[in-house]
């Protein structure tokens, strides 16, 4: 079972993230093992790939919030690991992360959530600030809901708060854990739809982490299965369809391949 | 037992020890690089010094009322004994700006401060809330331990200041009100011996205990992990810890200070 890469590793746009020999050990587990790969500015990368197999550590070595024990990940070419706190904070500025579980602050209301990076790094007034949060909670379809706080949105809506507080400082690289799972399918649909104009209308770089091959198949460039430490697959959606590789098809078929059943 | 089992013990004991040792010094160094870094949220350092401050004086207030009036109590039965009666004012005085007020205030902070800032840092590292502010190029430490370090270091202070007043107060209480004491003997008593080093003395003392009680809330929240048992163990070692250390640091400091 062999590795498919039948896309080429960037695009002739500038490179906007590079991962070298990614590394990393959990209880002697290879949970990246020597992974390389790049995304070029404005495409969009999503990774899938069975629980547990490392996508979120992926992608918390990719926004810098855990550091590889070999490889380096390089951010429109600084490297995370080795960069000074205010390069480090620079680059962080560009990127806006959507957490799986919303990650808001529940001691702030809704709009102080996506009106906090707003504030921390511009110089904007408060009323083009309250402009840019209901711009935002529009994007998700959630308006009218600035004064709630987190604990009083169900679990969707919390998740949705968090995209619109990730893309409230229009950053040139997005990353997004799981943005669609357990919401429901209209707003699966908003949030493919908010993605693909960041990505078409803006140009922004997006990585998804995600199971949701709907979702993957609309808003990706690239898709790319994470199996074992490495990428089993990183071709267009078209190609990625396509793919005799058994674990693709069990993904795209919802079932197991053939003589693995005890692997999962 | 296998005396290398014992031996295991205690290395594991003894690296435990250092490695929480080490993240409390860590959090506390990086606390100070980020405080000389823009930008200042001078709101959020409002709102500690307020949550620490403000809020803390009722129990600081009857904790040091209470000891002052029992240090009275007991020292007045006793002093009676050998015709000392009129230097109960000083002992009060003495023993709560130089240790009583300091220690109390920094133990009782330790308990409703040092809990709720280790539940409250641990509760936003277990649902990712830390990563947040990280991903919005928000540093951690500058945002959450900053305020907190620097409220208790300023606070503790004013606490004790506070402290040394009432309990002298609930002293004379004592003294005048049920032994019939002299008003007069009492107040010339408590300061003639009263110096103005043994009060700088025991504020700085509580601003030492404010940087300990805050920075062991800070690193015990800060390192949660666990989930919501995580969280819960982290708000009791952070008081354990945090009380421990006051009590620790207290000789040494009492040792350089005076």
């Amino acid at each position: 079972m062999g590795a498919e890469n039948t896309m080429p590793v960037t695009s002739g746009a500038a490179e906007e993230i590079r991962v070298e020999s990614l590394l990393k050990i959990f209880d002697a587990r290879h949970v990246l093992d020597e992974l390389c790969f790049s995304v070029a500015a404005g495409e969009s990368l999503v990774v899938v790939g069975a629980s547990g197999e490392g996508k979120t550590v992926l992608l918390k070595h990719l926004i810098g919030l855990m550091s590889p024990d070999a490889g380096r990940v390089l951010i429109q070419g600084i490297d995370l690991k080795t960069a000074s706190p205010s390069e480090s904070i620079e680059i962080r500025k560009k990127c806006g992360m959507s957490f799986q579980e919303g990650a808001l602050f529940d001691s702030m209301t809704v709009f102080e959530n996506i009106a906090f990076p707003i504030r921390r790094h511009t110089r904007r007034k408060t009323r083009e600030i309250a402009e840019r949060v209901s711009q935002c909670l529009s994007l998700v379809r959630l308006e009218g809901i600035e004064d709630r706080r987190p604990a009083e949105l169900s679990g969707g809506m919390r998740r949705r708060v968090g995209f619109a507080r990730a893309i409230a400082l229009e950053p040139e690289i997005l990353f997004f854990d799981e943005p669609t799972t357990g919401l429901d399918p209209v707003n699966t649909a908003a949030i493919g739809r908010v993605i693909d104009h960041l990505r078409r209308e803006l140009g922004v770089t997006v990585i998804t982490i995600t199971h949701d091959m709907m979702l993957a198949f609309r808003i990706a460039d690239r898709i790319a299965m994470l199996r074992q430490g490495k990428f089993l697959i990183d071709t267009d959606p078209e190609n990625f369809r396509r793919s005799d590789l058994p674990w693709v098809r069990a993904f795209l078929e919802g079932k197991l391949p053939e003589g693995e059943e005890d692997a999962l | 037992m296998n005396p290398i089992r014992w031996l295991e013990i205690i290395g594991t004991f003894a690296l435990e020890a250092f490695e929480e040792l080490g993240r409390f010094f860590v959090l506390l160094f990086q606390a100070a690089y980020w405080l000389f870094r823009p930008p200042w949220d001078v709101r959020e350092w409002f709102r500690q010094m307020v949550r620490v401050g403000w809020d803390s004086i009722p129990v600081i207030f009857l904790t040091c009322l209470f000891t002052g009036m029992v240090l009275a109590l007991q020292t007045y039965q006793g002093f009676q004994r050998f015709h000392a009666e009129g230097f109960v004012g000083s002992v009060v005085a003495l023993s709560l700006t130089r240790e009583l007020a300091p220690v109390l205030t920094g133990l009782m902070a330790a308990g409703r401060v040092g809990s709720a800032m280790a539940a409250e840092l641990g509760t936003m590292r277990v649902t990712e809330q830390i990563d947040a502010l990280y991903t919005m190029a928000t540093p951690p430490v500058q945002y959450l331990v900053v305020p907190r370090v620097l409220a208790s270091i300023l606070m503790l202070p004013l606490l004790t200041l506070i402290g040394d007043g009432i309990g002298i107060v609930g002293g004379w209480m004592v003294a005048a009100g049920l032994f019939h004491a002299n008003t007069f003997t009492y107040w010339e008593k408590t300061f003639q011996y009263l110096e103005i080093n043994d009060i700088t003395s025991g504020l700085i003392k509580a601003a030492f205990f404010g940087m300990i009680l805050a920075g062991t809330g800070c690193a015990k929240g800060y390192f949660t992990t666990g989930g919501a048992e995580g969280v819960g163990r982290s708000t009791t070692a952070a008081v354990v810890t945090g009380s421990l250390y006051i009590l620790l640091s207290d000789f040494f400091l009492t040792k350089v200070l005076f």
